[in-house]
């Protein structure tokens, strides 16, 4: 039997049951669409960390002093005064895979502006630090290498920082506070949201590192060294050059261990992405479920029209049609039920992915991988799922087929 | 495949059948079905197969219809020893050599009466132009050139065997086996179904026919009775019915049912 004629008389076949080979299908069409719709919202997520992480500077390195030692007793990180600004300068000249660099320090404290007043994080850094973290000013400017060098009483403001301290007013311009030191505003940073940790990194104000240290850190030394490298590839360059450089400058023998400690944010993004890349197939492998539900759907209502169905098979045999006549037949009908519900179900997918990015503002992504991949695994679900009936309708005996009633 | 399998012993008859048994096992009985029936049947032949139930009369048509195999004995169809054949090639066998018609009619409901009657065709390799023009011919041949997109709900029981009787005959088969034809029809339409048979037999096919009704038995040429699984009688038909002449002389009960 040609396959069209046999494609035909299954299309024919299903039709006699519409209500019953729909409601197999649908077993189908909701697998097939959740596990589409999964992967687009997991894809989505990807995608969100991924903007975020190159948010912070995909090719940012950060250098801590190391730690402290008394004896035996090794204090953390940070705690040795041994990262000087000259340290900065000298990575910013020698250091060809390097772009910027910016010293840097911290400092907290209550912030003053007119009749309000708010508590946040102060951030020393030089003129190059938004170049590093890829933070454009929203309005006014960023202060100099000028104002760095001369240690000028100026800052920005993070937008958290500048709607509570100036919800009405421009702050540019305005000089606030911070712990009774008068600060200039040069301007005010663009949002940046939440990083990967869930902290608000608009709240906070940005000064020369060395404002900051002179007048607000009780603890004079630099605390961190922030690098950018040319270029994300770059960074296991940059790496091993900044750690040549310090080891020489700090006169370390090769026996003792680096008195620094340089991390970078891409094993931060690392670990981010294969966290919501695991998110992914766990979503994708639910979803899945209900499709392999829909294969046994299938099964069942194939099984049930091999019995309701036996008679026919008799007459089909007696007539000269072989084993594998009949084989094929059933096997085609299941593979249409699948086909046509794998169809609709990509194209509710798609849709529904649609509208969850519209109305949960969830980035959704519909790759072609994950239509082709629901699609053959709607394919391997019918020729899985449908070979047990149509082997048990081929393997009858064409007499006691003709015989039932 | 099936010439390779024509014997030496092919002496012109269609069919020679030689000891033939056949037992069923159900459960821990046997049944002995089929006790040795020797027989041959020739081209052209009109045979009635009678015989009570259980005497074997079904188990010998379904072997002869290569629908099962004999436990023992040998089955010679057209040269072609049956019992060396695979289930799918006594499948091509049935399609091209055998054409069944069943007491129930078999057709396949929802399914056109052309349709039906394509139904062989569509397991052999033929173009669907020359597939159409068959079924066409063999529907007008027993009659039903009007009746080609009927449903079989929509036919009389009479009109339901004659389709049934051109699908049975559009791959030009060697043998017709009918297996109790009349068995579901009254006695008018039965006599109906008798003369197209006749019709066909005298055009040449092989002819082999189940019944238990004797008057049935008397349109054949030849008839033979089973019993306990075995040929008690053999003989040609006394004083054979023409069905042409017995349908003249009866009164036309519902002449609308036909037309």
């Amino acid at each position: 039997m040609k396959l069209w004629n046999i494609v035909l008389s299954a299309f024919r076949a299903l039709q006699r049951n519409k209500m019953r080979s729909f409601l197999t299908m649908l077993g189908i069409i909701i697998g097939v669409a959740a596990v589409i719709m999964m992967l687009a919202i997991g894809e989505g997520a990807q995608y969100s960390v991924k903007q975020q992480i190159a948010s912070l500077g995909t090719n940012v390195l950060i250098i801590f002093p190391g730690s402290q030692q008394q004896g035996s007793i090794r204090f953390g990180a940070g705690t040795v005064t041994t990262l000087t600004e000259d340290d900065a300068f000298a990575i910013k000249s020698e250091c060809s895979a390097v772009a910027y660099v910016s010293p840097g320090t911290r400092a907290g404290g209550q912030v003053v502006a007119g009749n309000l007043n708010w508590s946040t994080g102060i951030e020393g850094c030089s003129a190059e630090y938004l170049n590093i973290r890829q933070w454009p000013i929203e309005y006014g400017e960023f202060f100099t290498d000028a104002d760095v060098k001369g240690a000028a009483k100026v800052c920005v403001l993070g937008k958290t920082v500048a709607s509570n301290l100036f919800p009405d007013a421009s702050p540019v311009g305005q000089t606030i506070r911070i712990r009774n030191v008068p600060f200039k505003v040069l301007g005010v940073l663009s949002a940046k949201g939440q990083n990967a940790m869930g902290q608000d990194q608009d709240d906070i104000i940005l000064a020369p590192y060395t404002t900051v240290l002179r007048r607000l850190s009780r603890f004079p030394y630099l605390r961190y060294i922030t690098v950018s490298a040319i270029s994300p590839e770059a960074i296991p360059l940059a790496q091993q050059q900044i750690t040549e450089l310090l080891r020489q400058r700090h006169k370390i023998q090769p026996y003792e261990q680096d008195d620094f400690t340089i991390r970078n944010q891409a094993d931060i993004a690392e670990a981010a992405t294969a966290t919501t890349q695991i998110l992914t197939i766990l979503l994708a492998s639910i979803a899945s479920v209900s499709l392999l539900v829909g294969g046994i759907g299938i099964m069942n209502i194939m099984l049930v029209s091999v019995t309701e169905r036996t008679r026919e098979i008799g007459i089909r045999m007696s007539i000269g049609a072989r084993s594998r006549d009949i084989l094929t037949q059933f096997l085609i009908e299941a593979l249409v039920l699948s086909l046509i519900g794998g169809i609709l179900g990509i194209l509710f997918g798609i849709i529904g992915s649609t509208l969850v990015s519209h109305f949960a503002q969830w980035p959704t992504f519909i790759t072609a991988f994950s239509i082709l991949l629901s699609f053959s695994f709607s394919i391997a679900v019918g020729v899985f799922f449908g070979f047990y009936p149509a082997r048990k309708a081929a393997l009858l005996n064409p007499i006691e087929a003709l015989r039932y009633e | 495949m099936i010439g390779t399998t024509i014997t030496m012993q092919r002496n012109g008859h269609f069919i020679v059948v030689d000891h033939l048994v056949k037992i069923y096992t159900l459960g821990e009985v046997d049944v002995h079905a089929l006790r040795g029936v020797t027989l041959q049947i020739d081209r052209g032949e009109f045979v009635a197969i009678m015989g009570a139930s259980g005497s074997g009369k079904s188990t010998f048509m379904n072997i002869l219809g290569c629908l099962d195999k004999p436990t023992r004995g040998s089955y010679l169809l057209d040269g072609i020893d049956v019992n060396t054949l695979s289930r799918d090639e006594l499948a091509v066998i049935r399609n091209r050599k055998i054409g069944f018609v069943f007491q129930g009619f078999n057709l396949l409901s929802r399914t056109t009466a052309l349709e039906n009657v394509e139904l062989p065709l569509l397991y052999s390799s033929l173009p669907s132009k020359d597939r159409r023009q068959r079924a066409i011919e063999a529907l007008q041949r027993v009659g039903l050139g009007d009746r080609l997109y009927h449903y079989p709900n929509q036919l009389s029981g009479g009109q339901q065997q004659r389709v049934a009787i051109a699908r049975a005959l559009v791959n030009n088969p060697s043998i017709v086996l009918a297996d109790e034809p009349t068995g579901n029809l009254d006695s008018r339409t039965s006599v109906e179904i008798m003369d197209i048979f006749q019709q066909l037999n005298d055009q040449g096919i092989t002819i082999v026919l189940v019944t238990h009704e004797p008057d049935i038995a008397q349109y054949a040429k030849r008839q033979i009775i089973f019993r306990d699984g075995k040929v008690r009688s053999d003989r040609p038909t006394q004083s054979r019915r023409r069905a042409a002449e017995v349908l003249r002389e009866l009164p036309n009960i519902d002449e609308e049912d036909e037309l």
